[in-house]
């Protein structure tokens, strides 16, 4: 199971969604599925239609940059991150 | 007693400014929206529901709603995006009646929802229009400066509305958005346009509720009135400080009178002089009165954005802007005197009138 650290943003979103939790999936785009399972519309907040990541939301898999098809493995750690865009 | 709440779209969320019916003492609630850029806020008036048109520059475009008068809040965007390949950057602007949510949004389309704005499906993008060859090339997709940026109901016909495309001006639709007609005969344009019937700025397009007939739009370079529906138009700048402004309003019963904010045009786009002022016209636009009382005279650089003024429809009807440095002023008799009832909010982009009994 990767370790999924969500951004504070999402949470007044979507009930009962931790910042953290254990995802069962082989890619970022894999995990951000199981999530949009669970919390329906999740998948729009971070992503555009094609799909792709939207502009500001970055991923890092195992703190390197990612994309939605890098691969994830059960020990990995998937940050998701509402990037600096402004004050 | 009616409760008049002024919806508030702010760069950092949605308020909501309270008063009973008499609109001298006002409490505000809020941010809601979790602090989003709430671009336009409006009251479907059968429903009663608010709806936000927001755009997160994280979590993308939604449109929130609360049918509570603002205590509970969910979004949707669901069925909110192009799947052509087209950017959809920003909802900028709504429309609540006839049991029907329309959605405009950047770059320009317009989506509806029928189901109290839990989805949406794109009704319209005014393909094949004059002036679409533009704004469909990618290279003027936002982030430019081209969407929909004003939409006006017809109250007795669902089918007939008004959508105004930025920088190239506005049509009207009277089969649903099937098809669309350029309206902008006789408005002016300073600069090299490509087609006969569009190349116009259109800032506001305003209609009287007591005369369809009779409408104003404030565009980039002067007034213009429309005794004919938006057949046609006549500039009305003359006696005005300025040709430059984005917001507007009607008189809820006497159709020549209107109010409008003249700015300075260039890069500053603020009240001219540092003085604060809205101007009304009572004949039409043949005359215009400079209205202070209320309002600050010095080191006032204040600016209103297009949606950025309204009027309620009571027997004695109050009026209200708010400004782009987070002020809300509020007028009770007529447009004659003005209060500042709300002070610290963020940068405001849209002011609303809901009724709740």
């Amino acid at each position: 199971m990767a370790e999924v650290h969500l951004p504070m943003t999402l949470q007044p979103l979507f009930a009962g969604l931790p910042r953290r939790l254990a995802v069962d999936a082989d890619t970022v785009d894999g995990a951000i599925g199981v999530l949009d399972e669970r919390w329906p519309g999740l998948r729009d907040r971070l992503c555009e239609p094609g799909p792709a990541l939207r502009m500001h939301i970055h991923v890092y898999v195992d703190r390197e940059r990612a994309a939605l098809d890098t691969p994830l493995d059960s020990r990995s750690r998937l940050d998701v991150v509402a990037a600096i865009s402004g004050g | 007693m009616p409760r008049t709440v002024l919806l508030i779209g702010t760069r950092k969320g949605c308020f909501l400014l309270e008063s009973d019916a008499d609109r001298r003492h006002w409490s505000l609630r809020g941010p809601y929206c979790d602090g989003w850029p709430v671009y336009h806020a409006v009251q479907d008036p059968d429903s009663g529901t608010i709806f936000a048109a927001a755009a997160s520059e994280w979590h993308g475009t939604a449109v929130w709603r609360s049918a509570d008068c603002g205590e509970t809040w969910a979004l949707s965007s669901e069925g909110l995006a192009y799947e052509d390949g087209r950017k959809l950057s920003k909802a900028s602007t709504l429309s609540a009646a006839h049991g029907r949510l329309l959605v405009g949004v950047e770059a320009p389309g317009i989506f509806q929802s029928t189901d109290g704005g839990e989805t949406f499906s794109l009704l319209t993008t005014l393909s094949g229009q004059p002036g679409s060859e533009v704004w469909d090339d990618p290279s003027n997709q936002p982030p430019g400066h081209l969407g929909i940026s004003g939409l006006v109901d017809d109250p007795d016909d669902a089918d007939r509305f008004w959508a105004i495309v930025q920088g190239i001006g506005l049509f009207e639709t009277s089969d649903g958005g099937a098809s669309w007609t350029p309206r902008n005969r006789g408005l002016r344009a300073d600069w090299p346009r490509e087609h006969e019937e569009v190349g116009f700025c259109v800032h506001k397009l305003v209609r009287s509720p007591v005369d369809g007939d009779r409408m104003y739009q404030q565009n980039h370079v002067g007034m213009h009135r429309s005794d004919d529906g938006g057949l046609s138009w006549t500039e009305i700048s003359e006696g005005l400080p300025t040709e430059f402004g984005f917001a507007a309003a009607t008189h809820p019963h006497d159709r020549d009178t209107f109010f409008v904010v003249p700015l300075d045009g260039g890069h500053g786009r603020t009240m001219p002089d540092g003085k604060a002022a809205v101007w009304r016209t009572n004949d039409a636009g043949s005359s215009w009165r400079r209205i202070a009382n209320g309002l600050p005279q010095k080191d006032a650089h204040l600016g209103v954005l297009r949606q950025g003024m309204a009027n309620d429809s009571y027997d004695d009807p109050g009026f209200y802007f708010g400004t782009s440095t987070g002020q809300v002023f509020a007028s009770a008799d007529g447009g004659d005197s003005w209060q500042e009832v709300a002070s610290y909010l963020p940068a405001i982009s849209s002011v609303s009138v809901a009724v709740f009994d």
